[in-house]
């Protein structure tokens, strides 16, 4: 296919250089350095999209970021289809896949497109006055269907292939924008030595300068001169250069978000090249140098594909060597559009007429224009535009009306005149500011240590942008701590301007033919098909706020955030509301400035980083016994361990028994420990804890309880005294964090005259249970220095000694209820320690068990977990466990909480057993409890299941339960329903197995 | 408190069963930058008042620092300020701390962590880089010099952050968050030449 519509010789790029893409899956031939919408143009091609409403045949606005309308798939692959790329800055590659999106069968026969036949039906507001009745329907109807009918594009259904980085950064100077200004005041900042970052959304820096044919620096032609400056910044040390990076996001204290393009720009990106970096950026100071956006004409059609910005159809033509049409009108309400009709002239395209709103101005562009014979119409409207597919015509009238007048063009470029980009600045919560001689909204009020350059502050003129941003650059250095080594900073090597472009104002608003009383398809927002008739008819609805406006006719709320159709959407709400401008007030801005992929905002956390992982010393001899895990927190514990043939069931029954008749192994290493240390270590216990400590004797343990200031139950565990200055404390395995704070918190904040610290040692301990009637013959043989008879090593005991030769905290306790130990070593011995016990245990008949089987076993002695049998508003007496608060304390963190008199109630809920009339049936945890199960429903539920079991070992099931006055019902029958019927259980004591607690030394 | 501490001291003469530390000898190239696990080594966690410092340091052989974000070291032994009051010390020559803090009387905690730590070793040109894909700290040398340390995070894990030269970083994290920091290191550092 001929690129028709490349203009030899013109443009920046090597047109010998050639690159083939597809479209809609015809194939095409672009130039290297192309971005899609160029590479199309140059192929003659407008139509790339439909719109998301009305389904009307879309091209390019723009040839920048704000483009609203050429939206395209990008596909690489099955699993890399990315939908909602503006061909506008999607950089063209060989073999580049780009897709038409929103539209069907084809781009040219849109069925959809009857949406705009019945667009009188789909006014302003439609959605939310038509799909409100039935309100049963929103749900299943309204809404899915809403849905699929809505958005653009087609997601990928498949994982992301690719691979996002992330990076913090610090610098003195953050310089946003790569046009003249962010260039000048980037050398001024750098010439100080300061760290700067200069960053700008396009491949290659000079932002307008790229079209400005009119600009000279330093005797060059501007973008040559953007050029060598950044490759002169680029090689001084201090400085960083970003191209392809958009400052999506301006938050508090100079934390500004980035987004690097790394490899969409590439044939084919390798594997050690992420997509897109992620630069988080905290700067000493910021320079916003983000330029100006060109609005367009609000007119009748003004949305037909060959309509576009002015300074679009100059980049693709200076920059790219693109004509965007043969013969190409102009409409006007400012200067600048004169510049793209002089350059087109001047490169041999026909421009069939320059339309301008304006009376009768003058100036250097308007004589050029009309010196090189370009028919000229002064005070005069374009109020409509012809063609469907493509513009045909524009059809002209004197701006107070009169005889109309209609003009073959296969383009219109436009110009209402530009609008500072304050995006990043607003999002910095700076208050922008009207400036009524100019008539746009400027930088106020700053919140933050930033300064605004150039287009973006409302500065015209390149010498006084260069001015303003090279002195702007020297002072952020300044500010910065940036040391002034040369004595002149500021002062030495600011770019001289040889030429420039003049900026004059234009217009907010409908123009004529689209003004108040009209019924024309006029856009203000392209992407959300928002119409000058919509706005009117918002406010006249009764939206009186701008807020409201946006959010009833969704003007601005696209994924180009409105960049365009901002301002005009203010001034034809404000026209209507007969207020001026400032009054209704702009809308607020917020990030991202473009459309941020989530990938880049998950960066490195997906996979196995999405969360830590965490693992015990054992966990490889696990997983090779065949062990199954459950997650516990970011914890993965060995739940159960089944040999061949056995499931769940199976394996959790014989683990139950063999424990009880013989001995079990359980790695217990996670629960939190904690060592208390310090001449106050006791006093301090006493407070944290309801338990009496100071009378408890070095080389014993105790179980505690620790309770929130409201006097519910916070966290457990046992704890054992080291020394008297030393407390090894054990918490819950979800519990280990915060119980830590939780304490930390009471000592820094409650109690920092007592002389204690504590430390973390979760992870120095692994921690091997050995429980059953045969634990001791188990680990005896293994240790040393520790007498483990009875006697010297009773129950709820703590020794320091070796086992295997290496150091051990051996604790005597049982979560069993069975004789039991919990081994102590250091964590990197953990495995072997656990190899050598498991050999002896093979002697004794031991099995391996997981947390299944010790949630069992816990159950049928009746010992508590919280969390799972407390849930936040149980007491210790709730749970039967007022035997663990200290009688004699007068204080302790809950000990006001616990006596409230919602808390000594008797109706409280308690803490018992309940077995089923059918021993077979075991209920479900959570399960509700009532008295009578004739009652009506809703029913009065009196409690609920919190643990419940099948318990081999009594060949029964068991479940523990909260129950209103639980004590005070022992032996009643209660009632449990069920979908699938009713079941009776009788309540009872918590301890279902060796009432007496014989075994602990059997 | 010292008595209870000294029992736990490393093992004496008699065979004990291997020692299996965490991703031993793990390490991973890149342009710029190795990232590889270190050996193990004696950590002790010393909390203590001010006035204990004096002989802290002279039974540790170190002087304790007392700025915020920074490391004294001497003969293989560094002391790492963490905050007001805390140090974590670091002994890579087999010496262990803990029995030196034993021997004094004055105020102070010491508690063993030597197998609750796992070191990382990053270095390399692009060390930094590496280091800041997850750590939001500003690592340049005037901000971070060599032998500044910190308690810090990386990525959705706590560290300890070491400079232990223009070039190279000692990550210390917790036994079994080691696997999610070497890993997100790993994948950090094949970005970090870019």
């Amino acid at each position: 296919m001929n690129a028709s519509f490349r203009i030899s010789g013109a443009g920046r790029l090597n047109q010998a250089k050639t690159a083939s893409f597809s479209f809609d899956g015809k194939s095409y031939l672009g130039t290297e350095g192309d971005t899609l919408a160029s590479a199309l143009l140059a192929n003659g091609v407008h139509l790339v999209g439909r719109s998301f409403k009305y389904h009307r045949p879309r091209g390019f606005l723009s040839a920048g970021a704000e483009e609203p309308n050429a939206l395209v798939q990008i596909v690489r692959d099955d699993a890399r289809k990315t939908p909602n790329v503006r061909a506008t800055v999607q950089e063209l590659y060989d073999g580049l896949t780009a897709n038409s999106q929103n539209r069907w069968p084809s781009l040219a026969f849109d069925v959809g497109a009857v949406n705009d036949i019945a667009s009188p039906m789909f006014s302003a507001g439609f959605y939310y006055k038509t799909f409100m009745w039935p309100k049963s329907a929103w749900l299943n109807f309204y809404e899915p269907k809403i849905r699929s009918a809505a958005g653009l594009g087609v997601s990928p259904d498949r994982p992301d292939p690719d691979h996002y980085a992330a990076r913090y950064a610090h610098c003195d100077v953050l310089v946003l924008g790569g046009g003249a200004a962010g260039i000048a005041a980037a050398l001024a900042a750098a010439e100080t030595g300061v760290r700067v970052i200069l960053a700008d959304e396009q491949a290659e820096f000079g932002g307008s300068l790229r079209f400005e044919s009119g600009a000279k620096i330093e005797g060059e032609n501007g973008f040559d001169w953007a050029q060598a400056a950044i490759a002169k910044l680029k090689a001084l040390d201090n400085v960083r250069v970003l191209s392809r990076t958009t400052a999506f996001g301006y938050y508090a204290q100079n934390f500004v978000g980035l987004v690097e393009r790394v490899s969409d720009h590439l044939k084919s990106p390798g594997r050690e090249l992420a997509r897109e970096r992620l630069w988080q950026v905290r700067a000493k100071r910021v320079v916003l140098a983000t330029g100006a956006i060109e609005r367009h004409m609000v007119f009748a059609n003004n949305d037909r594909p060959g309509i576009m910005l002015a300074s679009a159809a100059r980049a693709y033509l200076n920059h790219y060597g693109v004509a965007v049409g043969r013969n190409v009108g102009i409409y006007t309400a400012n200067d600048s559009a004169y510049a793209a009709a002089i350059d087109l002239r001047k490169a041999g395209v026909n421009i069939a007429a320059i339309v301008d709103l304006r009376d009768n101005p003058s100036g250097p562009v308007i004589d050029e224009a009309r010196g090189l014979g370009i028919e000229i119409n002064f005070g005069r409207a374009v109020v409509s535009a012809g063609g469907k597919l493509r513009v045909s015509s524009m059809t002209v009238q004197p701006k107070n009306g009169g005889g109309e007048r209609t003009i073959a063009v296969d383009a219109i470029l436009m110009s209402a005149g530009w609008t500072p980009s304050v995006h990043l600045f607003s999002q910095s919560r700076g208050k922008v500011a009207f400036n009524e001689e100019t008539r746009r909204f400027v930088p106020g009020a700053y919140a933050q240590d930033c300064m605004s350059v150039g287009a973006c502050n409302g500065t015209d003129g390149l010498d006084a942008t260069i001015d303003e941003a090279y002195a702007a650059g020297a002072q952020a250095a300044r500010d910065a701590g940036g040391k002034d080594s040369s004595g002149k900073m500021g002062q030495g090597a600011r770019p001289k301007v040889d030429g420039s472009e003049s900026w004059s104002r234009g217009m907010l608003g409908a123009a004529p033919g689209a003004g108040p009383g009209t019924t024309v398809k006029a856009f203000v927002d392209f992407q959300n098909d928002v119409t000058a008739k919509d706005i009117r008819q918002a406010v006249h609805e009764g939206m009186h706020s701008i807020e409201h406006v946006k959010r009833f006719t969704t003007n601005g709320m696209a994924t180009d955030q409105g960049k365009t159709s901002n301002m005009h959407g203010l001034a034809i709400a404000a026209e209507t509301l007969g207020k001026p401008i400032p009054q209704v007030g702009l809308t607020t801005f917020r990030a991202p400035y473009t459309p941020v992929t989530f990938g880049s905002i998950v960066g490195h956390a997906r996979g196995a980083l999405f969360d830590p992982t965490r693992r015990t010393a054992t966990h490889g001899w696990a997983a090779a016994q065949g062990a199954v895990f459950e997650d516990v927190g970011q914890w993965k514990r060995a739940w159960y361990f089944p040999k061949a043939g056995e499931d769940m069931h199976a394996a959790v029954n014989r683990e139950c028994v063999t424990v009880r008749k013989a001995a079990g192994l359980f790695d217990a290493s996670t629960l939190g420990k904690i060592e208390v240390v310090g001449p106050d270590a006791a006093k301090f216990m006493e407070l944290l804890y309801t338990n009496p400590w100071e009378k408890l004797e070095p080389g014993r343990c105790r179980y505690g309880i620790m309770l929130r200031e409201d006097g519910f139950i916070y966290d457990d565990g046992v704890v054992g005294r080291l020394a008297p200055d030393r407390f090894h404390v054990t918490t819950t395995t979800g519990g280990a964090p915060r119980v830590m704070h939780h304490m930390e918190d009471y000592l820094q904040t409650e109690f920092p005259h007592l002389n204690v610290w504590l430390t973390s040692i979760t992870e120095q301990w692994a921690v091997i249970a050995v429980q059953g009637p045969s634990a001791r013959k188990i680990i005896e043989p293994l240790v040393e220095g520790i007498d483990m008879s009875d006697e010297a090593l009773p129950h709820m005991s703590v020794r320091e000694g070796k086992i295997c030769g290496v150091p051990t905290r051996l604790f005597r306790m049982s979560f069993t209820g069975e004789r039991g130990f919990e081994v102590n070593v250091p964590a990197d011995y953990g495995e072997a320690v656990w190899e050598a016990l498991w050999a002896e245990g093979q002697k004794h008949g031991a099995t391996a068990y997981g947390t299944e089987t010790m949630h069992v076993l816990r159950a049928e002695k009746g010992y508590i977990i919280v969390g799972q049998d407390t849930d936040g508003t149980v007491t210790p007496n709730d749970a039967g466990l007022d035997w663990a608060v200290g009688k004699k304390k007068t204080d302790f963190v809950g000990i006001r909480g616990m006596m409230r008199a919602d808390l000594v109630a008797k109706s409280r809920k308690q803490l018992v057993g309940l077995k089923t009339k059918d021993p077979k049936v075991v209920l479900e945890e959570g399960a509700q409890i009532v008295e009578d199960p004739k009652q009506s429903i809703p029913m009065k539920m009196i409690g609920h299941v919190t643990s419940s079991y099948w318990s081999e070992n009594c060949g029964r099931s068991i479940a523990l339960a909260l129950v209103a006055g639980g004590r005070d019902r022992m032996g009643q029958t209660l009632y449990v329903p069920m979908p699938n019927g009713t079941i009776e259980v009788e309540v009872t004591g918590m301890v279902f197995v060796d009432e007496k607690g014989e075994r602990l030394n059997g | 408190m010292a008595k209870a501490a000294a029992k736990t001291k490393a093992a004496g003469a008699s065979a004990s069963v291997e020692r299996r530390p965490a991703l031993a000898g793990r390490a991973v190239s890149a342009p710029g930058v190795k990232v590889e696990i270190l050996p193990p080594a004696e950590r002790i966690s010393l909390r203590a008042p001010e006035a204990s410092v004096p002989a802290l340091s002279k039974a540790l052989g170190v002087t304790l620092p007392a700025t915020p974000k920074s490391s004294a070291a001497k003969g293989g032994r560094t002391a790492l300020w963490l905050g007001p009051e805390e140090w974590l010390i670091i002994d890579e020559t087999g010496n262990d701390p803990l029995a030196d803090c034993a021997k004094i009387s004055a105020l102070h905690s010491a508690v063993g962590i030597s197998h609750r730590n796992v070191a990382i070793s990053v270095a390399g040109p692009a060390a930094a880089v590496t280091v800041n894909s997850g750590c939001p700290q500003d690592l340049s040398l005037e901000a971070f010099p060599v032998g500044a340390a910190s308690r810090t995070i990386l990525g959705k894990s706590e560290i300890v952050l070491l400079r232990t030269a223009a070039d190279a970083f000692r990550v210390e994290c917790w036994r079994s968050f080691s696997d999610y920091i070497f890993t997100l290191l790993s994948e950090a550092a094949s970005d970090a030449a870019n």
